[in-house]
């Protein structure tokens, strides 16, 4: 336990002398809340309401999210300080539990910066219908937990190559794929129980339901179970050193 | 302390490692000498428990390699090749965290640091980033970080590679230093460093062990002929015929021609003869004039060369 605390800290105290990751934290907010305000003519309805910036959450982290995750093996391999890393006395598992973790709460560091945005729409609503922040609780929720899991498929990419470009393209494309499997429209395409089935697979339909308000212990088994798939095999692979 | 035995590892289509075989005993300094390429830093990469070798066993301090991995790098401390180091991180924060991640905590870790400090020499660079640091100070810091935990072993690649003259100096004394306790493995292309720092020198070649012995043992192995040199002034026709027929030479050649009418010879001898005192009781015998006159010896690289053709 102390191991993962050791390794999260170094990641976190990285982050924080990084430039990148406040240039990273900046865009994420400018495209993100642009996305809501503009894109989604939040201004034009008139309702105060924050579905706008929602919707457009699994596009923003299907390119935010890769591009914290690439380097998270690719750099060490790249650098050789992975040989460091992987000869001290402990598991393979603790250091990748660390890594992931420090790196998610720079996930989590964007979303709560976007939490003006929630506050502001508040203030805006009619003081006669008070503003129901369930629903907006709910959304970070679901957009956590699809963060979440789009860092470990993207940390998982990067155990498997040296090369940071790769790890971010081959991230998106993987992201990409699963949510087409649940689009509706490919959906329909299918086969109905082929598409029962890739659409329970696709983070994108739980994401749907979760930020829609509806709390259900399967989305979110699903977001855990998923999570910790990707992280098991990001473990192997490093086990594995097939790269070394 | 450390036992290899019949190691082999293969990179896909090409075999690193072709039964390599071999012992170090407790407080020796061993080199791993070879060409680039020849096997050097996989083994040691095997000894750490970073790779898993195809076949063969190795066993450090008492552990074996495929068995209890955890165990037997607690006990070894490692620099590997070009010491990569967390260039972002500043040398105490990340002696901090390496002896973190080996144990260490309080007052335990706060004392190592600052020993490894001292004994590498880095109370220069304790205030900087690593990334500010230059190359011998980096090549320090990550001594520092394989000596924190007080191992019994160190595996050391190439740990002078890149450094400059006085850096190499420097880095050599300390890792004799630290042989005088420890028991050290370290790998080089540079025969003079294993002169100048080894008990022992194991030399590698495409894969499998080719010798191995005192760095002494190893030039006596190659020193089936014992040349002599000789300058001498005077007409070098005369003296090459003269030579030539001493007891005991086989051949003779000029090194460098005649310079002012000194010529250098090279005297071969048939067998493991000393030939010198015979070469000056004949030049002497014909008067002529004798300006310098040594046994050759027999280099590592001589060697090397002839055991890595």
């Amino acid at each position: 336990m102390s191991n993962i605390y050791r390794v999260f800290a170094r990641e976190v105290r990285g982050y924080v002398s990084s430039p990148s990751s406040y240039i990273f934290l900046l865009l994420f907010l400018v495209i993100g809340s642009s996305l809501m305000l503009f894109l989604n003519r939040f201004f034009a309805f008139g309702a105060a309401q924050l579905d706008g910036f929602f919707v457009y959450v699994p596009w923003l982290f299907m390119f935010f999210i890769p591009a914290i995750g690439m380097r998270l093996w690719a750099e060490e391999k790249k650098t050789g300080t992975i040989e460091l890393l992987m000869t001290l006395p402990v598991r393979d598992i603790e250091i990748v539990l660390g890594k992931y973790i420090g790196a998610l709460a720079l996930v989590l560091v964007a979303l709560l910066l976007t939490f003006p945005l929630p506050w502001m729409v508040s203030s805006l609503a009619d003081p006669k219908t008070p503003f129901d922040w369930g629903p907006i609780y709910c959304a970070y929720l679901a957009s956590f937990l699809l963060g979440a899991l789009i860092l470990a498929v993207s940390a998982w990419v990067s155990s498997m190559t040296e090369n940071q470009i790769i790890a971010f393209i081959l991230a998106c494309s993987l992201t990409f794929a699963l949510y087409l499997i649940g689009f509706p429209a490919i959906v329909s395409m299918l086969p109905e129980w082929l598409g029962n089935l890739t659409s329970k697979l696709s983070p994108y339909q739980h994401f749907s339901s979760l930020y829609q308000g509806v709390i259900e212990a399967v989305d979110v088994v699903y977001f855990v179970g998923a999570i910790g798939l990707f992280l098991y095999l990001n473990t192997r692979t490093i086990e594995s050193r097939r790269w070394a | 302390m450390i036992k290899v035995e019949k190691l082999v590892k293969n990179y896909g289509t090409h075999r690193a490692l072709r039964g390599v075989s071999f012992e170090v005993g407790q407080g020796e300094i061993v080199g791993f000498l070879g060409p680039n390429g020849a096997g050097k830093t996989t083994t040691m990469k095997i000894l750490t428990c970073y790779l898993p070798a195809d076949s063969g066993t190795a066993m450090v301090a008492g552990y074996d390699v495929a068995q209890s991995p955890v165990e037997i790098r607690r006990r070894i401390g490692y620099l590997s090749e070009g010491a990569p180091l967390y260039v972002e991180m500043g040398t105490i924060d990340f002696l901090r965290f390496v002896g973190g991640m080996r144990g260490l905590k309080g007052e335990k870790l706060n004392k190592q640091i600052k020993t490894v400090v001292e004994r590498c020499g880095l109370e220069k660079a304790a205030g900087k980033l690593i990334g500010e640091l230059s190359k011998g100070y980096r090549q320090r810091v990550g001594l520092a970080q394989a000596l924190i935990h007080e191992p019994d072993i160190l595996i050391l690649d190439e740990p002078t590679t890149g450094l400059d003259p006085n850096q190499i100096q420097e880095i050599r004394s300390l890792i004799k230093e630290i042989g005088k306790e420890k028991t050290v493995i370290l790998s080089t292309h540079i025969l003079t460093e294993v002169t100048a720092t080894c008990d022992r020198a194991i030399i590698i070649n495409e894969g499998k062990v080719v010798a191995q012995g005192t760095p002494q043992e190893l030039m006596e192995r190659g020193s089936g002929k014992m040349n002599v040199i000789a300058s001498v002034r005077g007409n070098h026709d005369l003296i090459s015929e003269s030579l030539r027929g001493i007891d005991g030479v086989s051949s003779v050649e000029i090194v460098s021609p005649a310079e002012d009418g000194v010529a250098r010879y090279r005297l071969t001898s048939k067998e493991h003869l000393p030939l010198a005192e015979r070469v000056f009781h004949v030049i002497a015998d014909n008067g002529w004039a004798l300006s310098e006159l040594r046994q050759e010896t027999v280099t590592l690289e001589d060697v090397f060369a002839e055991l890595t053709k």
